[in-house]
């Protein structure tokens, strides 16, 4: 790096930017792969019923399959606000 | 045995083509009986990349149907002995591959090659579902860019769920990384993402850097595999990559930026 860059500090964040958002976003699809395909939208309309009655945030509920042995667990986690 | 190799990424336009061309092309050199395959139907690219274009009579899709057998479909390259490539249709039917027609060819191709390299279409349409589906290996090849890793991000899903192997419960498809175009001086301005970066994000196995180059359109506009370049940094990218998918150690020649004393003091 040349000394002239002390200069421009200012641009060079946008690879360190990319990267923030990759790791993101390759996280959360991650979380969603490997379910039946119906499980964001069953997510979706989950939060919608819940949003209905109260109000929480878009990411608050949480949804996974897992599988036990030979059974297969649906996991559905609502996080509700602290004071509703 | 053969060893099946995908060539994939998801993304479009990032070097697939060039990157089976030019690994076909560095395993046949080693001496290993080398076929790569067409897999993107309608959209036929490797002939011209190969610079056979001319000589394609029949392809992948008579062979499915019966209407060619491989010796006829086959096209033998003429610089490089072993090397031999299967060029895709040009139909317009999306449906012209069909799971046991590409397992037939596949499994008669086996016969007389020792790596079978599946040149995958974008996307995660039915062409690149087979081109991954019987593979052994996998290059994943990215550029040091978000769309293109969040693509190879979910490639690696598919290949470690819709393939033989995973419905098999197999032995896991070998996921190995080429990072293409990259430019070394921007990452050191931080204007792009190191290959460090994109290892950490995908977390698999870095297999080769191929620095963007002039020499990768030079080669396409020649029809000829840019690692037979040898003189260009390209080429020899991709010579160590072969090696190092072939069990040598090499290192990275291309990851730090060969300027003069100037403009690394000036940033230029």
């Amino acid at each position: 790096m040349g000394f002239l860059d002390y200069f421009r500090s200012e641009r060079r964040a946008s690879a360190s930017v990319a990267k923030e958002r990759l790791q993101v976003i390759v996280a959360r699809e991650r979380s969603g792969r490997g379910g039946p395909d119906y499980l964001p939208a069953l997510q979706n309309e989950i939060l919608e019923v819940i949003q209905r009655y109260t109000s929480v945030d878009d990411d608050a509920v949480k949804i996974q399959v897992e599988r036990d042995g030979d059974c297969e667990v649906l996991e559905v986690n609502v996080t509700l606000p602290a004071d509703h | 045995m053969a060893r099946v190799v995908v060539v994939t990424s998801g993304k479009g336009g990032v070097g697939k083509t060039t990157t089976s061309a030019a690994f076909g092309a560095g395993l046949a050199r080693a001496g290993h009986r080398t076929v790569v395959v067409d897999f993107d139907v309608g959209l036929r690219n490797l002939d011209l990349i190969m610079g056979c274009e001319r000589r394609v009579v029949y392809d992948f899709v008579n062979v499915i149907h019966g209407e060619a057998n491989l010796n006829q479909a086959l096209i033998r390259d003429k610089r490089v002995e072993n090397l031999a490539i299967l060029p895709a249709s040009q139909t317009r039917d999306k449906d012209a591959l069909t799971q046991e027609g590409v397992e037939k060819v596949l499994e008669g191709l086996a016969e007389d090659f020792d790596y079978i390299v599946c040149d995958s279409p974008a996307g995660i349409e039915r062409g690149a579902h087979l081109a991954m589906y019987y593979a052994d290996d996998a290059l994943v090849v990215t550029n040091p860019e978000v769309s293109s890793v969040r693509d190879s991000d979910r490639v690696l899903g598919l290949l470690s769920s819709k393939t033989r192997r995973a419905e098999r419960g197999e032995d896991p498809v070998k996921e190995h990384l080429i990072v293409t175009r990259y430019s070394p001086s921007r990452v050191g301005k931080g204007e792009m993402l190191s290959v460090e970066d994109v290892c950490e994000i995908l977390s698999i196995n870095l297999l080769g850097v191929i620095p963007e180059s002039t020499a990768v359109l030079n080669a396409s506009n020649a029809g000829m595999p840019v690692i037979l370049d040898e003189k260009s940094d390209a080429g020899q990218a991709y010579s160590d990559t072969v090696a190092r998918f072939l069990g040598e150690e090499r290192d990275h020649r291309f990851l730090t930026d060969k300027k003069g004393l100037f403009s690394k003091l000036f940033g230029g």
